[in-house]
């Protein structure tokens, strides 16, 4: 500063009287205050950009609040948390459940395949998903989709999913889409918090407390198979599926996204998918890729199969086959 | 200038130290263990009930290296050779049926009969329509609580799977690869049992079609249902 005189007077003064920090040491000139005054309210709007971190909603507990990722609670963790999801079911939906942490069997892949020369349409796998994964009864929530497609098209934007009449009608075919649990799934890395990941199995899985509910997943998804827990869900007492599994059909929390996780509470038990058992038609195969002998491989051996907008390079672990 | 950068940067160090103290406050207990949780066991369903009657076991035909497959897949049977209704009640309020050959047994098969149409007194009101095969390539003529192979063999109404097989090989080989029919229980067996259909469990034998069906179960739509609150 040229206009500044006062300068070479300074030491003397401050020989005895050192300012802590160097903004101190400024003389109440309009230039030192407006600094001053700039810097307070950075840091003021930078202390009000955090405040929404610093305070816990109304709906979530603390414990809640201060839970770790998935990934990184341990064993002793786990027990408390599911314990808590236990006991807030019961307060919230009256039944007694028991939450699970099935992990991977190990060297499994799994993998679907539907058969859509015998799918008719009658939307079965829809309800069981509906009431196997504890789905909100009031929107009659499901991880599936059935599109009405006019044959001879693939163009899913003009598939129906509110038919009702009679099924198969002679010129449509039907096509149950689901979560494909992508190779290189899109919704994955869209998440900007990693509460969504792909596991050893194949299974793309969410960890319904850490998910923030910013919905890019959804919009990432290409086959719409991720759904938004707009209210918590509501389900009577008598029909809460009691076999719970922390990734998988846990009652959800309003605000959390969710997907289709292969029912991974029965199928890493070994048991068959809620939906695969639900279908009237035999027209879906689930199994272990790894398998040579699987149902799954003798499709991908013998028949004519397809996944959807393959173009896109998902690299889908569902398939769908016709005879 | 050197008072400019000095206060620009003792700002940026209590912002830093802000945001610090903040992301510590809220990790606090961050105690990173990757430690496998063992999971619970799940309690499993016991293997649903085939209701009709008698289950047969087949051999397990594959096995995966490392795993056993000790259980085993069970196919249902239908329950034996059909009854027939009589409307009457006997003394004990039981509604009577007859076997197949309580008619048949006094009267000669007639194999122009080849569909249902020209029959006029029993079954003239059945639906058939399993293409070009009359009465008697399946119901065997010399015993009608039997049925017949191609070859004359006779073959029983609980392993109607050998007559069905005989035409619809695709189908059946399908089927024994777990393709064809649908399963119920465990897709491992070295963790639990398998059940699975027969044929006609699902097909009508005289009308093997599938037949149409009601949707009963629908999502609702948000986009085209009423607003489900004040938003």
């Amino acid at each position: 500063m040229t206009t500044d005189n006062t300068s070479p007077q300074e030491p003397h003064d401050g020989e005895y009287l050192k300012p802590l920090l160097p903004i101190l040491d400024q003389h109440s000139t309009r230039r030192t205050l407006l600094k001053t005054a700039g810097a307070a309210l950075g840091l003021a709007a930078f202390g009000e950009a955090l405040s929404p971190l610093m305070v816990i909603p109304e709906n979530v507990s603390v414990d809640e609040f201060l839970q770790q990722h998935y990934k990184e609670l341990t064993d002793e963790d786990k027990k408390k948390v599911f314990a808590r999801l236990e006991a807030e079911t019961k307060e919230r939906f009256g039944a007694d459940v028991t939450i699970t942490d099935s992990k991977p069997i190990p060297g499994v892949r799994f993998a679907y395949a539907i058969n859509v020369s015998k799918c008719n349409g009658n939307g079965k796998c829809m309800e069981a998903c509906n009431k196997e994964n504890n789905h909100h009864r009031g929107v009659d929530q499901s991880y599936i989709r059935v599109l009405e497609m006019t044959k001879g098209s693939m163009d899913m934007e003009n598939g129906s999913t509110t038919y009702d009449h009679t099924v198969p009608q002679d010129d449509k075919f039907y096509l149950p889409v689901q979560c494909q649990q992508c190779d290189n799934p899109p919704c994955v890395s869209a998440c900007p918090i990693e509460a969504t990941w792909k596991e050893d199995d194949g299974i793309v899985v969410v960890d319904y407390n850490w998910c923030i509910g910013c919905r890019y997943c959804e919009a990432a998804c290409p086959y719409h198979a991720r759904r938004f827990n707009w209210e918590l869900p509501e389900i009577p007492a008598e029909e809460v599926n009691p076999n719970q599994g922390y990734l998988s059909n846990r009652i959800r929390p309003q605000g959390a996204m969710e997907k289709c996780h292969f029912c991974l509470h029965r199928t890493r038990e070994g048991r068959a998918p809620a939906c695969q058992e639900a279908c009237p038609t035999g027209a879906r195969v689930f199994g272990d890729l790894n398998d040579p002998d699987s149902a799954i491989n003798y499709v991908l051996k013998n028949k004519r199969v397809f996944v959807l907008k393959e173009e896109l390079g998902t690299k889908p672990s569902f398939f769908y086959f016709f005879d | 200038m050197a008072g400019s950068r000095g206060v620009i940067i003792s700002v940026m160090l209590l912002a830093m130290l802000a945001g610090a103290a903040v992301a510590v406050q809220l990790r606090a207990s961050s105690v990173v263990a990757d430690g496998a949780v063992a999971s619970e066991p799940t309690p499993n369903d016991p293997p649903a009930d085939p209701s009709a009657s008698q289950v047969a076991t087949s051999a397990v035909r594959s096995s995966r290296g490392e795993a056993q497959k000790t259980f085993s897949v069970t196919i249902r049977k239908p329950a034996g050779p059909p009854r027939v209704a009589t409307n009457l009640k006997d003394l004990h309020g039981e509604a009577v049926t007859v076997a197949c050959s309580t008619c048949h047994s006094t009267r000669s098969p007639n194999l122009q009969n080849k569909t249902s149409q020209s029959l006029d007194e029993f079954h003239s009101g059945m639906k058939f329509s399993h293409g070009t095969v009359s009465c008697l390539s399946c119901h065997n003529a010399a015993d009608y609580d039997s049925l017949q192979l191609a070859d004359g063999h006779r073959v029983e109404f609980t392993d109607v799977m050998t007559l069905c097989g005989q035409c619809h090989g695709p189908q059946m080989k399908d089927f024994e690869h777990g393709v064809h029919g649908g399963l119920n229980g465990y897709w491992d067996l070295s963790r639990g049992p398998q059940q699975k259909n027969n044929c006609v469990d699902c097909h009508n034998p005289h009308t093997p079609q599938f037949p149409k069906m009601q949707p009963t179960f629908k999502p609702k739509d948000r986009f085209l249902e009423q607003s489900r609150s004040e938003h």
